[in-house]
C-alpha cells in the first residue's frame, strides 16, 4: 500500500451498518435543510413574529448541522484530507452557532411563555366582558319595559284600566305566573283580592285580615320583599299536584287621597292606606328574583300609586265641576229673575212717580189757590183739610220714592260745606211751633268743640234730625225734649251698640253724635228692632192717631248708613220716654282753598256787602301813587283809611280798631311776610287780630304759598279793580265775623 | 264852545288816548272812584304821579351817570316807577319800565341808557296828553257842565 494522507476511519467499513448510517445521515441532512426553509416560509407569511434574529441563528445552526451530517456521508469511506478539513470546519462552526443559539434561547423562552400567559388572561377577560354585556342588555331591556309599563299606566286616567294594565305588563315583562292586587276594604280591616292577572273570574269576597305579620312586614317597608309562597296572600292559585311553587314577592302600593295633601306638611306615613301587590314567578323553574327585577317592581308600585292618585283627583275635580255648573245655571236663572223683578219695579215706580205727582201737584196748587179766595169758615176748614191731606200724601209719595232709590243704591248724597250750627237752629225753629202747642220744652245743647262748618249732605242731615226730633215731639204728650250734639271721641264710638260698626276717625273727618231724649210714651223694648223696618207701625194707643207712613225711621236709617254712621233707639219701657241717638261721619272743611282766598262759607247767604262804611282799614304801600290809588278805592267804598309807607310804620300804627290791613308785598326792601308774622305775634287771640290781605302783582304759586304760610287771610292781585276789592272785602268780613264767633262758642 | 261840544271833544280825546295805548283800564278805575266826596281824585293822583316820576327819572339819570353803576339801586327806582305807572294806568310807561328792568338784571348799560331815554320820552308825552285832558275838563267845568265821566 502506498502511504497516503488519507485518514483512516476509526472503524472498518461494515457494509450493512454503513449503509444504514449513510441513509440516516442523508435523511437528517435533508430534514435539517428543509426545516429552516419551512421556518423562513412561515415567518415570511406571518407578520408578527418578533424574533427574526433568533430564527436566523436557529436556521444557521440547523443548516450547519445538516451540512455536518451531509459531509459525514463522505467520511464512511476513505476520504481525503480536504474532506476531513471541511468536516472539521463545519463541525466547529456548528458548535459555535449552536452554543450561541442555546444561549439566546435562555433569554427568549421565558418571554415566549409569558406571551402565552397573557393570551390566556385576555381570553378570560373577554369572556367576563361578554357576560357583563349580557347582563347590561338584560337590564336595559328591563328598563325599557318599565318605561313602557309606566307609559301604559299613565296613558289612562281610569282606575281599573291602570290596574289591569299594570298587572298585564308586569306579567309580560317579568314572565310571571301570577300577579295579584289586594286592596283594602272600606273598613280598612281587611284586604280584598281585587285584580288578578291570569284568573279570569275574580274571586269576589276573598279577603284576608290586614294585620297579618307578613302583611305588616311588607307594609312597613318600601322595598319589594320576598314572602313565603304559603302565606295567605300568595295562595291564590289552587295548588295542583306536587310542584315547587315559584318565588313570591310582595310590595306595598300607597293609596294617596286628596286629604293627604296638606300644604304645610307632607302626608304622614302612618295614616296612609296601602294596597298589596303580589307577584309569583313560574313554578318549577329555577328562576330566582334578581335584584333588578325587584327594583323594577318597586318602581312600578310607586308609579301605580301616583297614577291612581291622579285618577282619584281627576274624578274629584270632574265631580266638583259638574256641581259648579249646575249651581251656575241655577244662579243665572235666579239672577235673571231678580233683574226682571227689579226692572218691573223700576218701571212701576217711574210710572207711578210721574203719574202720582202730577195729580198731587194739581191738587196742592189748586187748593192753595182756593185758599186765597173768599171762603166761608166751613169751606176754609175743608180746604185746609184737603191741603193737609194732600201735603201728607205728597210727603208719603216722596218718602216711598226716596226709599226705593235708597234701596236701589242709586242714591247719592250731595256733599258740600255747610253750617252745622245753622242746621240745628233751623230744626229748632221748625219744631218750636209744634212743641209750644203741646207745651213741650225743647233744649238744644251744642258742644263747644263742635265745628261750625262741616262737609256733608246738609239737606239729608236736616231731614234725619228733623225726623228724629219730630218723632220725639210726636210721641210726647208732656215734659220736654233735649237735643245734644257733640263730637264723638273714640271711646264713645266703641260703645255704640253694634259690633259691625267700626268707625275710623281720620284727619279730615269727625263723627257727629246727636242724642234726642224725650219724656214721652216710650217704646216696649221688644218693639225696638221693628222700628227701623219699612212700614212697620207701632200700634200702641198713643200712636194710632199720629199718622205717618212708618217710613220715616227706615229712611233715616238708610241716610245715616250712607253717611257712614249708625242710628239706634233705646227705651226703658212704656211710659218711660225714649232716647234716639245717631252718629254720622262728616268732613272737616279745609281752612284755606288754593283757588281763592278766603274760605267761602256757603251756608250763610253769599250777598256782597255794598257799603263798608266806617270800616277801619290800614294800607301799607311804599309807592305814593299806589297808596293814593288804593286809598281812593277804599274811600269810595266808604272805608276809613289810614296809609303808611313802611313796615315799621305799619307795626306802629296798627291797632285793634283796624279791621283790615292791606299790604303791598311787591315792595323790595321790606319783608312784608315778616311784618305779617309780627302782627300775628302781637295779636295772639284770633278774633282781635285785624284781617291781613296781601296785594301782589305776581301770579305765581310761590307767592300764594308764602302768603298762606305767614297766615294771610286773603290775596288780591294787581290791578285792583273796584269790584275785586269789594268782593274780597265782603267775603273776608263775612268769614272773619264768623271765624270770630267760632272762638266765642 | 258849548258844553256838549266840549264833552264830545273830551270823549274823543280820551278814547284816542286809550286807543293809542297811553292809558289802560286802570285809569278808568280811577275815574270811577271820583265822586262828590272826592271830586279831584284823578287830578290828585296824576299830579302825585308826575312828581314822583320826575323825581325818579332824575335819580335814574344820576345813577346811570356813575362810573360803577349800582344796578340794584337802578332796579329799585325802575320798580317804583313801574308800580306808579301801573297804578294810574300809564300803559306805555309801564311797558318800558318792564324792559328797563330786564336790562338792569342783565346789567346791560347800553340797554339801560336806551330805556331811560325811552321812558323819559314816554313820560313827557303822557304828561302833555294828560295835561291837555285836564284842561278840557276844567273848561267843561267852567262852562257849567257837570263833572265829566
Amino acid at each position: 500500500m502506498e502511504s497516503c494522507n488519507c485518514v483512516e476511519p476509526q472503524w472498518p467499513a461494515d457494509e450493512l451498518l454503513m449503509k444504514y448510517q449513510y441513509l440516516s445521515d442523508f435523511f437528517i441532512a435533508l430534514a435539517y435543510f428543509s426545516i429552516p426553509l419551512e421556518l423562513i416560509y412561515f415567518v415570511k407569511k406571518s407578520a408578527v413574529f418578533p424574533y427574526r434574529w433568533v430564527l436566523v441563528q436557529f436556521g444557521a445552526f440547523i443548516v450547519l448541522c445538516g451540512a455536518t451530517h451531509l459531509i459525514n456521508l463522505w467520511t464512511f469511506a476513505i476520504h481525503s484530507r480536504t474532506v476531513a478539513y471541511v468536516m472539521t470546519i463545519a463541525k466547529v462552526l456548528t458548535a459555535a452557532v449552536s452554543c450561541i443559539t442555546a444561549l439566546m434561547l435562555v433569554h427568549i423562552i421565558p418571554d415566549l411563555l409569558s406571551v402565552k400567559t397573557r393570551e390566556l388572561f385576555l381570553k378570560n377577560k373577554a369572556a367576563e366582558l361578554d357576560r357583563e354585556m349580557g347582563l347590561i342588555r338584560t337590564q336595559e331591556e328591563t328598563g325599557r319595559h318599565v318605561r313602557m309599563l309606566t307609559h301604559e299606566i299613565r296613558s289612562t286616567l281610569d282606575r281599573h284600566t291602570i290596574l289591569k294594565t299594570t298587572l298585564i305588563e308586569l306579567g309580560r315583562t317579568l314572565g310571571l305566573e301570577e300577579c295579584a292586587l289586594w286592596m283594602p276594604t272600606r273598613s280598612g280591616l281587611e284586604l280584598q283580592l281585587s285584580y288578578t292577572l291570569r284568573q279570569q273570574q275574580n274571586p269576589v269576597g276573598y279577603t284576608v285580615p290586614i294585620h297579618l305579620p307578613v302583611i305588616n312586614r311588607v307594609f312597613s317597608s318600601n322595598r319589594a320583599l320576598k314572602i313565603s309562597p304559603n302565606s295567605p296572600v300568595a295562595r291564590i292559585r289552587p295548588l295542583a299536584g306536587k310542584y315547587i311553587p315559584g318565588e313570591v314577592v310582595a310590595v306595598r302600593v300607597p293609596l294617596l287621597h286628596l286629604s293627604n295633601f296638606q300644604i304645610n306638611d307632607w302626608p304622614e306615613l302612618s295614616t296612609k292606606r296601602y294596597a298589596l301587590m303580589v307577584l309569583m314567578l313560574p313554578s318549577d323553574s329555577a328562576r330566582q328574583w334578581h335584584v333588578h327585577e325587584l327594583e323594577l317592581v318597586e318602581v312600578v308600585a310607586d308609579q301605580v300609586a301616583v297614577a291612581l292618585s291622579h285618577a282619584a283627583i281627576l274624578e274629584e275635580s270632574m265631580r266638583a265641576r259638574d256641581l259648579l255648573m249646575e249651581q251656575n245655571v241655577a244662579l243665572d236663572l235666579a239672577r235673571r229673575e231678580a233683574e226682571t223683578a227689579i226692572r218691573a219695579r223700576n218701571d212701576f215706580l217711574a210710572v207711578m212717580n210721574h203719574e202720582m205727582r202730577t195729580p198731587m201737584h194739581a191738587i196742592i196748587a189748586l187748593s192753595s189757590l182756593l185758599q186765597e179766595t173768599e171762603l166761608t169758615p166751613e169751606q176754609r176748614l175743608m180746604v185746609e183739610t184737603i191741603m193737609k191731606s194732600s201735603n201728607l200724601l205728597a210727603t208719603l209719595i216722596n218718602d216711598v220714592l226716596d226709599l226705593s232709590r235708597l234701596e236701589d243704591g242709586s242714591f247719592q248724597l250731595n256733599i258740600a260745606t255747610f253750617n252745622l250750627h245753622a242746621v240745628f237752629r233751623e230744626v229748632l225753629n221748625l219744631i218750636k211751633p209744634v212743641a209750644s202747642v203741646k207745651k213741650l220744652l225743647i233744649t238744644l245743647n251744642l258742644a263747644p268743640d263742635l265745628p261750625e262748618y262741616a262737609v256733608g249732605d246738609e239737606k239729608r242731615l236736616m231731614q234725619v234730625i228733623l225726623n228724629v226730633v219730630g218723632n220725639a215731639v210726636k210721641f210726647s204728650k208732656e215734659g220736654g225734649i233735649s237735643i245734644t250734639a257733640f263730637v264723638a271721641k273714640a271711646e264713645y264710638l266703641r260703645e255704640a251698640r253694634t259690633p259691625e260698626f267700626l268707625p275710623l276717625p281720620s284727619d279730615n273727618h269727625f263723627y257727629l253724635r246727636v242724642q234726642v231724649r224725650d219724656s214721652g210714651s216710650g217704646i216696649n223694648p221688644q218693639d225696638i228692632p221693628k222700628l227701623f223696618t219699612k212700614f212697620a207701625h207701632n200700634q200702641s194707643l198713643a200712636t194710632r192717631n199720629s199718622g205717618g207712613s212708618g217710613l220715616g225711621l227706615a229712611i233715616c236709617k238708610r241716610f245715616v248708613s250712607l253717611m257712614d254712621g249708625h242710628i239706634w233707639i233705646e227705651s226703658e219701657g212704656i211710659g218711660k220716654g225714649c232716647t234716639a241717638t245717631f252718629i254720622v261721619r262728616l268732613g272737616i272743611p279745609e281752612k284755606l282753598n288754593e283757588s281763592k282766598f278766603p274760605v267761602l262759607p256757603r251756608g250763610s247767604s253769599n250777598h256782597v256787602l255794598a257799603n263798608f262804611s266806617g270800616l277801619k282799614v290800614l294800607v301799607m304801600d311804599d309807592n305814593g301813587v299806589g297808596r293814593a290809588a288804593t286809598k281812593g278805592l277804599l274811600l269810595h267804598l266808604g272805608c276809613d283809611v289810614t296809609t303808611v309807607s313802611s313796615g315799621d310804620e305799619l307795626l306802629h300804627a296798627v291797632s285793634q280798631e283796624h279791621k283790615v290791613v292791606l299790604m303791598d308785598i311787591c315792595t323790595p326792601g321790606i319783608d312784608s311776610y315778616e311784618v305779617a308774622v309780627q302782627i300775628h305775634r302781637l295779636y295772639s287771640q284770633h278774633h282781635e287780630r285785624p284781617l291781613l290781605v296781601a296785594i301782589t302783582g305776581s301770579t305765581d304759586k310761590v307767592t300764594k304759598e308764602n302768603c298762606m304760610r305767614v297766615g294771610m287771610d286773603g290775596v288780591i292781585q294787581k290791578p285792583v279793580s273796584l269790584d275785586k276789592m269789594r268782593n274780597v272785602l265782603s267775603e273776608l268780613l263775612e268769614c272773619g265775623h264768623q271765624m270770630s264767633s267760632l272762638a266765642r262758642v | 264852545m258849548d258844553v256838549a261840544q266840549l264833552k264830545r271833544q273830551l270823549f274823543e280825546y280820551t278814547t284816542l288816548l286809550f286807543h293809542e295805548g297811553f292809558l289802560d283800564e286802570q285809569f278808568t278805575q280811577l275815574q270811577q272812584l271820583q265822586d262828590e266826596n272826592n271830586p279831584d281824585f284823578v287830578v290828585e293822583v296824576v299830579s302825585l304821579f308826575f312828581d314822583d316820576s320826575q323825581r325818579l327819572l332824575n335819580e335814574l339819570a344820576k345813577a346811570l351817570d356813575q362810573q360803577n353803576i349800582d344796578f340794584k339801586k337802578v332796579d329799585a327806582h325802575v320798580h317804583q316807577l313801574k308800580g306808579s305807572s301801573s297804578s294810574i294806568g300809564a300803559q306805555r310807561v309801564q311797558r318800558v319800565c318792564i324792559a328797563f328792568r330786564n336790562y338792569c338784571q342783565d346789567k346791560n348799560v347800553e340797554g339801560c341808557l336806551k330805556c331811560l331815554q325811552q321812558v323819559k320820552q314816554e313820560y313827557s308825552l303822557l304828561k302833555n296828553k294828560l295835561e291837555t285832558l285836564f284842561n278840557l275838563e276844567k273848561q267843561i267845568l267852567a262852562a257849567g257842565g257837570s263833572a265829566p265821566m
